[in-house]
């Protein structure tokens, strides 16, 4: 499957991917009104972890042996089976958190605007390309088949 | 410390409207501008210390920002500029020798903007370069007086000819150090040389071991300093270009502050971590052209006669028989760097007043040479200035064989121009060593904008031939009846060797 | 093949047989597979059961597989039926009604059965266990019919305290009666339960501790109140037990199957008697912590458990590494995470703690020989299974022990190696 690959080497932790990530995630899809607008403001699926130099961005890996689909207690994060993306079913998402717990990335967060569900990367779902990688400047995430 | 005098070049100019407080900006300058209060959930921005580098208008998401020049008023002056004003207070302040980073950027006359191309019309016609073969295949090195053939039942060349560098395209990168610019920026030049076919030059600062993979594409400079040079290096790369002179600081030498000289430069210029890189003006050894013959030989000795050994000048007023001095003294290219070239830092007073342009300086030589009949024993490069693919085709037809672009690679790589090569702080990971920073040029995306760039001007130099009716850029090589000047005095078209426009041939 | 022989025999039909089954058909796409349960209903998630009293999740949000998960994978349920007697030499089971099934190869996934403590009173309507839907249907059904206003939940273990949450959003006023000298004990260490105590109170719950129930009072046969151990009686017209559960394991032991407290499995979930393999809650795998088989009833396990049982079933040798317990539990809203060995105080284990009672937030590391071997998260569960993830992988955190607490702790601070491949497989690398 098609994945995001991080380049750590390149990652300039300017959170452009952050930021392209919450307005994709938002109700309005406008960045403007996604951060002046909607409140409590969207999440973004993807963190940039920073230190330093060193940074990088993190989201869901959609390990191919995931340990959060094995946790779910509801059945809602599953695998898609057309982009073998790993999705929550917002759903069916109860919040008890096991997949928090379980991650071993730490992607996955508290969705708590409205309702308490798990948010975490959905590859963008029916784009061409994640916006994180799209709108990376530096091509520090790249969206290919290994 | 009393109140500085020195108010902001530029303003920072944000559209409330438009910011999201993201903070790109805040991450992004190191001079650090912008800043972000938590407690309104604002950015703000400072003005003085904006070098108008543009990183924050590019990466903003919104376009929130523009930066603009401060319309602060100075009463009109026209001996008083605000920039002489300026530098009077910097210098009032600080005491000390004015820095600049890239090349001259006073309004002395661009010639390359006084030289206009010919065209073929009925008599000669032009050829289409989409249709038909056109040449752009360049050879550098000396060429031998006559060729002696052996005709035998198969004939073969009986002459020994001298090593020379093959340019798919008639353009090199020239000499910037690693050091002056980051690793990632001699890589992304390393690279795309080797995958169009020409060549990078080192500049001063040696070749780090993880770039020997190019060494068939780089051109290693020797220079007064010496940095990094050991067999091994002269073994690895393709040419050799001892340095005498650079465009943008003729006559003085080269500093590379202690701050820059971290592990892997260290090891590359073999010298201690921390120590200032010191490049005397002068060789130690070399006080006549027969010194510089001595190292000329001596390196060609080292290396077998198997590859070229150049010299680099700058262009100053007695150009033409240094170069011819540099010729026989057995170079087998002469680099000649106008004083437009670029650096990565400079006095500001040496930068902006000695030397000459590269036009006048490149007509001199080339004509020297051919009345002293020595023109075919040398390459000349021209160096300093060249912008765009009609300053390329405008410096052939005025004697060189092939040109080095630096600034206009820097450009391609994302440099904007500010000028602040010095402070190490480039925003654009070009001309810095902090690894924040450095990280900011992937060598990937580097790569292809080099190469598009060259493909770029390739196809237009093709064009332009095509329209002269010529079909290989070697023919045009010193054919200055393709150029005519505009707008020049007589003296300055009698050393450039051409006809005004509109005179016939 | 009869009609009732099957090449794969599956017993209970929750999460260990749903993973079975999936890895079976992963490698298998035609082996007749039948899953035997004696609840009535498809597959559905047991720990939603507290969602479902409380009215969260609906009859349709509790299923834990989508209606054509059975067809798809080609499966035959016999639901509402109990599986009386195993005969491990003639590998066939025999139901209630003493429909026989033979099998190649048998997968025990029989989960836990609720204790319920020998006292007066416990027959009473008005006494319930939890931990199937059905309790839950039932005790919602009670309440709504009985106008339920006071009750008691025996236990304040998860599911106690889930009960009890879950009631008291239906209006019902709870006391819990923990016999230990605090809540969850099991799993979190002083402060923390401390911590949930002091916040649950605000909800109207009553925490009596260092106490149990003796005997439960009635009129009419329907229970009206609780005698306490030190001899106060609550009035109350509900009584919950969730004192715990304890491996279902009662048909392998009859069957001769070696049974310690769980059914004993090797590393790929077989038991003593070959073809035959165990599961989930009843079985008992390897404590990677504890260095010692036990069982570990938590979903995540029961769901790699019969992952791996599957594959072996099919023929393709896969190895379960073990596991440890943890937990992730909300309670009125209050998120917690623990996992490991979370309450050390012997010597050679050191501990990490950031502590803030007020803003009701605790991080806590355990470490052994400078290796995460337990941790407790409350208020805050950010990034959580990056620690845990440290658990599972025994990484030496010597290195970055300093930042394991700090808020921007992630995984620029673990060793390069590690985190470019912390799960095996393609695309993980960071
Ligand atoms: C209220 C509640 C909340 C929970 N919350 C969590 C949580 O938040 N996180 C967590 O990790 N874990 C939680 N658990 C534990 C988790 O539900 C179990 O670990 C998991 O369900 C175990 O799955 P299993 O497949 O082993 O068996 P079970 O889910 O126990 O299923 C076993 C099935 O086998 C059937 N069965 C047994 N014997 C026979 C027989 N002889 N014939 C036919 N059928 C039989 C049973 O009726 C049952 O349907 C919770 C449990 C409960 C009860
Ligand atoms: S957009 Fe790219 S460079 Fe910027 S923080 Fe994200 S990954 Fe790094
Ligand atoms: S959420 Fe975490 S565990 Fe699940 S697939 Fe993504 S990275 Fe893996």
């Amino acid at each position: 499957m098609r994945r995001i690959y991080i380049n750590e080497d390149y990652c300039i932790g300017c959170r452009l991917c952050e930021i392209y990530c919450l307005v994709q995630h938002s109700h309005s899809q406008k960045i403007i009104k996604a951060y002046k607008e909607e409140l409590p403001r969207p999440l973004a699926r993807v963190l940039v972890e920073e230190q330093g130099y060193l940074s990088f961005a993190l989201q869901c890996r959609h390990c191919e042996d995931a340990p959060c689909i094995e946790a779910c207690i509801t059945g809602a994060i599953g695998r898609d089976s057309n982009t073998g993306a790993v999705l929550c079913d917002e759903n069916r998402c109860v919040g008890c958190w096991m997949c928090i717990m379980i991650c071993p990335f730490g992607v996955i967060n508290m969705n708590t605007e409205g309702k308490k569900v798990a948010s975490k990367c959905d590859l963008c779902y029916g784009e061409e390309e994640p916006v994180c990688v799209k709108n990376c400047p530096n091509e520090a995430l790249v969206y290919e088949e290994r | 410390m009393a109140l500085s005098l020195l108010c902001s070049e530029f303003v920072v100019e944000r559209d409330e409207q438009k910011c999201i407080a993201c903070q790109v900006c805040v991450r992004q300058c190191t001079n650090d501008v912008h800043t972000y209060d938590p407690e309104n959930d604002q950015v703000t921005s400072d003005n003085s210390p904006c070098i108008g580098c543009h990183r924050c208008v590019t990466l903003c998401p919104t376009q929130a920002i523009t930066i603009s020049r401060n319309p602060l008023y100075f009463k009109e002056n026209a001996n008083w500029t605000p920039l002489a004003i300026r530098n009077v207070f910097k210098q009032a302040e600080t005491g000390g020798v004015l820095l600049s980073g890239m090349g001259n950027d006073r309004p002395y006359p661009v010639y390359w903007d006084h030289i206009l191309l010919n065209a073929s019309q009925v008599t000669n016609p032009s050829i289409d370069p989409l249709r038909e073969p056109m040449e752009l295949r360049t050879y550098i090195g000396r060429k031998p007086d006559r060729l002696q053939i052996d005709s035998g039942k198969e004939p073969r060349l009986a002459t020994r000819l001298s090593p020379q560098l093959v340019l798919e395209t008639p353009i090199l990168f020239s000499a910037m150090s690693y050091g002056s610019i980051s690793y990632n920026a001699c890589l992304s030049l390393a690279r795309t040389a080797q995958q169009v076919g020409t060549f990078y030059n080192t500049g001063e600062g040696g070749l780090h071991p993880t770039l020997y993979q190019y060494g068939q594409s780089t051109i290693a400079q020797v220079a007064s300093g010496r940095f990094g040079v050991h067999p091994e290096y002269l073994d690895t790369v393709a040419a050799i270009e001892i340095k005498i002179g650079q465009g943008a600081k003729p006559g003085i030498g080269g500093h590379l502050p202690g701050e820059k000289v971290n592990e892997e430069i260290s090891y590359t210029r073999m010298i201690p971590t921390g120590t200032d890189a010191l490049s005397p003006a002068p060789h130690h050894d070399i006080y006549s052209i027969e010194d510089l013959r001595q190292l000329i030989y001596a390196l060609k000795e080292a290396i077998c006669y198997e590859k070229p050994v150049g010299v680099k000048i700058a262009a100053v007023h007695n150009v033409a028989p240094i170069a011819s001095g540099i010729v026989r003294a057995g170079a087998d290219f002469v680099s000649i760097d106008g004083f437009r070239g670029g650096t990565g830092a400079a006095p500001t007073v040496i930068r902006d007043n000695v030397g000459i342009p590269i036009e006048l300086a490149l007509a001199a030589v080339d004509a020297r040479l051919r009345e002293e009949g020595i023109r075919h024993k040398a390459s000349i490069l021209a160096a300093g200035g060249i912008r765009n693919s009609a300053d390329v085709i405008k410096a052939i037809a005025l004697g060189a064989d092939a040109v080095y672009i630096g600034t206009a690679a820097l450009v391609a790589l994302g440099c904007h121009l500010c000028q602040k090569c010095y402070t190490g702080k480039c925003n654009w990971g070009i001309a810095t060593q902090d690894p924040y920073l450095t990280k900011r040029l992937n060598p990937n995306i580097g790569t292809r904008r080099l190469a598009n760039l060259l493909r770029a001007w390739s196809l237009e130099l093709k064009e332009m031939l095509g329209g002269m009716g010529i079909n290989a850029i070697e023919s045009l090589r010193g054919n200055r009846e393709q150029l005519r000047g505009i707008g020049l005095t007589d003296t300055e078209l009698k050393i450039l060797g051409i006809k005004a426009a509109g005179e016939a041939w | 093949m009869k009609r009732d022989d099957s090449k794969y025999l599956i017993i209970g039909n929750s999460v260990a047989a749903v993973a079975a089954v999936e890895a079976i058909r992963s490698k298998d796409s035609t082996g007749r597979i039948t899953i035997i349960s004696d609840e009535p209903y498809s597959v559905y998630s047991r720990p939603l059961i507290t969602y479902f009293l409380s009215g969260k999740v609906d009859e349709k949000r509790m299923f834990y597989r989508d209606g054509g998960f059975c067809q798809r994978n080609k499966v035959v349920t016999i639901l509402g039926e109990r599986v009386m007697a195993l005969y491990p030499q003639e590998k066939k089971v025999v139901l209630e009604n003493g429909r026989g099934f033979h099998f190649d190869r048998l997968l025990l996934s029989t989960g836990g059965t609720p204790i319920i403590p020998q006292i007066e009173g416990k027959k009473l309507r008005g006494v319930f266990t939890f931990t199937c839907w059905n309790d839950a249907r039932q005790v919602r059904d009670f309440i709504e019919s009985q106008k339920i206003r006071r009750a008691v939940v025996v236990g304040g273990g998860l599911i106690g305290l889930k009960v009890t949450e879950a009631l008291v959003e239906l209006g019902v006023e709870v006391t819990v009666v923990e016999l230990a000298d605090r809540l969850l004990g099991a799993t979190f260490d002083r402060k923390a339960s401390e911590l949930v105590k002091n916040y649950i109170k605000k909800f109207a719950i009553s925490v009596l501790v260092n106490n149990t129930i003796t005997g439960i009072k009635g009129e009419n046969s329907t229970v009206c109140g609780a005698t306490l151990r030190d001899g106060a009686v609550i009035d109350a017209q509900l009584i919950v037990f969730a004192i715990g559960v304890r491996p279902n394991a009662s048909l392998a032991e009859e069957a001769g199957i070696e049974v310690n407290r769980g059914v004993i499995v090797d590393e790929q979930m077989e038991t003593s008697v070959s073809d035959i393999y165990a599961a989930g809650d009843v079985a008992e795998g390897w404590d990677t912590l504890m260095h010692a088989r036990r069982p570990l009833p938590i979903w995540p396990v029961a769901h790699r458990q019969g992952s791996i049982a599957g594959y072996n079933m099919a023929g393709f040798p896969k190895k379960y590494p073990g596991g440890f317990p943890m937990n992730s539990v909300e309670l009125c809203g209050l998120p917690t995470i623990s996992a490991g060995i979370t309450d050390a105080d012997q010597e050679g284990y050191e501990i990490l703690q950031d502590y803030h009672p007020r803003e009701r937030r605790y991080r806590k590391i355990v470490l052994l020989d400078n290796r995460v071997v337990g941790a407790i998260f409350v208020g805050n569960i950010d990034r959580a299974g990056i620690i845990i993830g440290l658990i599972k992988a025994g990484i030496d955190v010597r290195q970055f022990k300093d930042h394991l607490l700090s808020e921007d702790f992630g995984l620029l601070w673990l060793p390069q190696d590690y985190r470019k491949h912390i799960v095996e497989g393609p695309g993980i690398e960071v």
